[in-house]
């Protein structure tokens, strides 16, 4: 048995590490805003970005999500009119989009599916929900599809980030439904969305005194406790801690 | 039944809004604080004993006064990134109750006497930077944050708009941090606490917990367990309370195998730590650490090595590549368990990986490197026997002892 390694210019495993830089060129100086066209929202978005610091390079990566999300990813051209609006060189926010993995430096696909494939995710089979994604968008162009490390939301284990949107957990069966409905513009498994779930910890949320009719009074005067389970008590019969 | 403080209200529909969450008795504590001089202020959350929630457990009180006195603009920084794998408790409190956050931003502000904050939040928390933005507004339309610049700073890192790069410490952010200005970092979950110790007082808050570990905690509990979320505890509780107790142990059949007690950082306990006291001294006794509070629970299905490779290369996929020992450990022992993991492991592989590691520790300029080398080292440490029944496993199926043989290398 042979053990096949790829390997790209020179010998080496990483691909590109040896395309060298045109030096016969001069590094890009900061765009001339007289020769670099801006769209105006795009302007304006990256000028607030850069009013709410006291140091204007703190909005590097709000313009780059910016440029981002106008153009699908961080366009060469887009990075040129954020660096025109922020006074920067191209080159120092290339560097810094190439460093972040949220940031696209190639060309891809609108619909993004980040599928979290860290530990706790994998344990509860991750890697499989990312292989099943990947084997139902096919090689529809209009997906993004990427295992991507801790998400930060093992209680819904294995889950994916799509379009932005926490979903989970999400078992194998429901992939072809996720793919669906983005391709149709539908909600994607609504029952599903973490914001709505709600806290794990079965002894959160300390029971209160009826107050479902009515407003609650000041201070929320202790009443009674009521497991959340039993419907409130009329008014009229219940504790008279509540204002009618 | 333990005490709750963050998660008193969390599920109250609507505590998202400012309506709600002053109903509940928010905002009463910021106005009390500024009120109190800063040196009272400081004096009150040293008292509380509070150590920082998000990994390194340092008193909140004491880092606090570590900022200089002088008039010079100051930062305060709310590190909402979260990236340590496991942990998810900072994203539940800000989607839910995010005024609790800006109201201990208030108050540690004042401590700090810092005069620009930023909540500064991972890029990936899309739905909860937008909800922590809405209440923002709401809290400055209210005029609840006085002379307070907050900003939500929405990152995919990097507050000061550069590549992620750690530098030497000293100076520490305490005197040289955002833009060069003393800097004070603290986590969603401790500035989030702040609040409450204000409306308790320090010395009954004190009383929650253990000595040296006090108040209540979240933990938030993943892997293989059959209730994973986000838990309130008090500090001190026996940690197979929080594992069996609460968030209901491995599937049925099943056993620990072993856990992470404080996300995936921490070097790994086994099924014999589980009676142990979950606090930040009993478990860096036991060569551990409470680390974030992230417990991720392995069970007997899975095998050592599978677990070790997601580790390692979700390390070296973090690494920035500044330190050589971080930068170059963390891909050769991602290397080294990938070729266990197709049958050319040699139990040798298993010392050179160790020492690996022993060399990362202490020579980076951040922790990242540590991060990985301390579970690492641990795993090995803990089961060799496992890792090598593993290797001779992954051989016999991959059929290459012979191959290997015929090449001449030592099998």
């Amino acid at each position: 048995m042979s053990i096949e390694v790829r390997r790209y210019g020179h010998g080496s495993r990483v691909p590109g590490w040896d395309e060298g830089a045109d030096l016969s060129k001069d590094p890009s100086p900061v765009p001339d805003p007289a020769t670099t066209p801006v769209p105006e929202e795009l302007r304006a978005e990256i000028e607030t970005a850069m009013a709410k610091y006291p140091d204007r390079r703190s909005a590097a990566i709000p313009a780059l999500a910016a440029v981002q999300r106008r153009y699908g990813w961080c366009t060469p051209e887009g990075i040129e009119q954020a660096a025109c609006v922020m006074r920067l060189t191209p080159g120092y926010l290339t560097a810094v989009a190439t460093f972040y993995d949220m940031l696209e430096t190639t060309a891809v696909g609108r619909q993004t599916i980040y599928v979290c494939t860290n530990i706790s995710c994998s344990l509860c089979g991750a890697d499989e929900l990312l292989a099943a994604f990947r084997e139902e968008a096919g090689d529809d162009a209009e997906f993004n599809i990427r295992g991507f490390e801790c998400l930060g939301a093992c209680d819904i284990a294995p889950m994916a980030s799509v379009n932005g949107v926490y979903v989970g957990p999400i078992t194998r069966d429901e992939v072809p439904e996720v793919i669906a409905a983005l391709r149709e513009g539908r909600e994607v498994l609504p029952g599903k969305h973490l914001v709505r779930r709600p806290v794990a910890d079965p002894a959160a949320n300390a029971p209160k005194a009826p107050t479902a009719y009515g407003d609650e009074m000041e201070g929320d005067a202790a009443g009674p406790p009521a497991p959340i389970e039993q419907p409130p008590t009329p008014p009229d019969e219940g504790p008279s801690t509540t204002t009618p | 039944m333990s005490q709750k403080l963050l998660f008193k209200d969390i599920d109250e529909p609507g505590l998202n809004t400012l309506d709600v969450y002053r109903r509940r008795g928010g905002y009463e504590m910021a106005p009390k604080a500024l009120a109190m001089s800063r040196d009272e202020l400081v004096a009150e959350l040293e008292a509380s004993g509070l150590r920082g929630r998000g990994g390194a457990g340092f008193s909140m009180g004491k880092k606090a006064s570590f900022l200089p006195k002088t008039t010079m603009d100051k930062y305060l920084v709310c590190n909402a990134d979260e990236s340590e794998p496991g942990t998810f408790k900072d994203r539940e409190l800000m989607t839910k109750s995010p005024h609790m956050l800006i109201e201990g931003m208030i108050i540690a502000a004042h401590a700090a006497g810092a005069n620009r904050a930023f909540i500064y939040i991972r890029g990936e928390y899309q739905e909860v930077a937008d909800i922590l933005d809405a209440a923002l507004v709401e809290a400055r339309d209210a005029g609840l944050l006085g002379s307070l610049q907050l900003v939500v700073h929405r990152g995919a890192g990097a507050l000061e708009g550069k590549r992620g790069n750690p530098r030497l410490k000293p100076p520490f952010p305490a005197n040289q941090g955002l833009y060069q200005g003393p800097t004070l970092i603290n986590n969603v979950e401790t500035l989030s606490t702040i609040p409450h110790i204000l409306r308790m007082g320090a010395s009954e808050y004190a009383r929650i917990g253990v000595e040296n570990s006090t108040g209540t905690k979240l933990v938030s509990v993943s892997g293989n367990v059959q209730r994973p979320g986000n838990y309130e505890i008090e500090l001190g509780v026996s940690s197979r309370e929080i594992i069996y107790g609460l968030a209901g142990g491995p599937p049925a059949g099943r056993e620990v195998f072993f856990w992470f007690p404080g996300g995936s950082s921490s070097p790994v306990l086994t099924k014999d730590d589980l009676d142990l006291p979950y606090d930040f001294d009993t478990l860096a006794k036991a060569g551990s650490m409470l680390g974030s509070g992230a417990i991720i629970v392995v069970d007997d299905s899975n095998s050592i090595v599978d677990v070790a490779v997601k580790l390692a290369s979700f390390y070296r996929h973090e690494s920035c590549g500044k330190c050589t020992p971080c930068r170059e450990g963390t891909n050769w022992t991602t290397k080294m368990l990938e070729r266990i993991q197709s049958g050319l492991g040699t139990p040798m592989d298993l010392d050179i990986m160790a020492s690996v590691q022993d060399r990362i520790m202490g020579n980076c300029l951040c922790v990242l490197g540590d991060a990985m080398a301390m579970p690492i080292s641990s795993m090995i440490k803990k089961f060799r026997p496992q890792f090598e029944a593993y290797m001779e496993n992954a051989r016999d199926a991959a059929g290459t002892a012979e191959a290997l043989a015929a090449q001449g290398a030592f099998v």
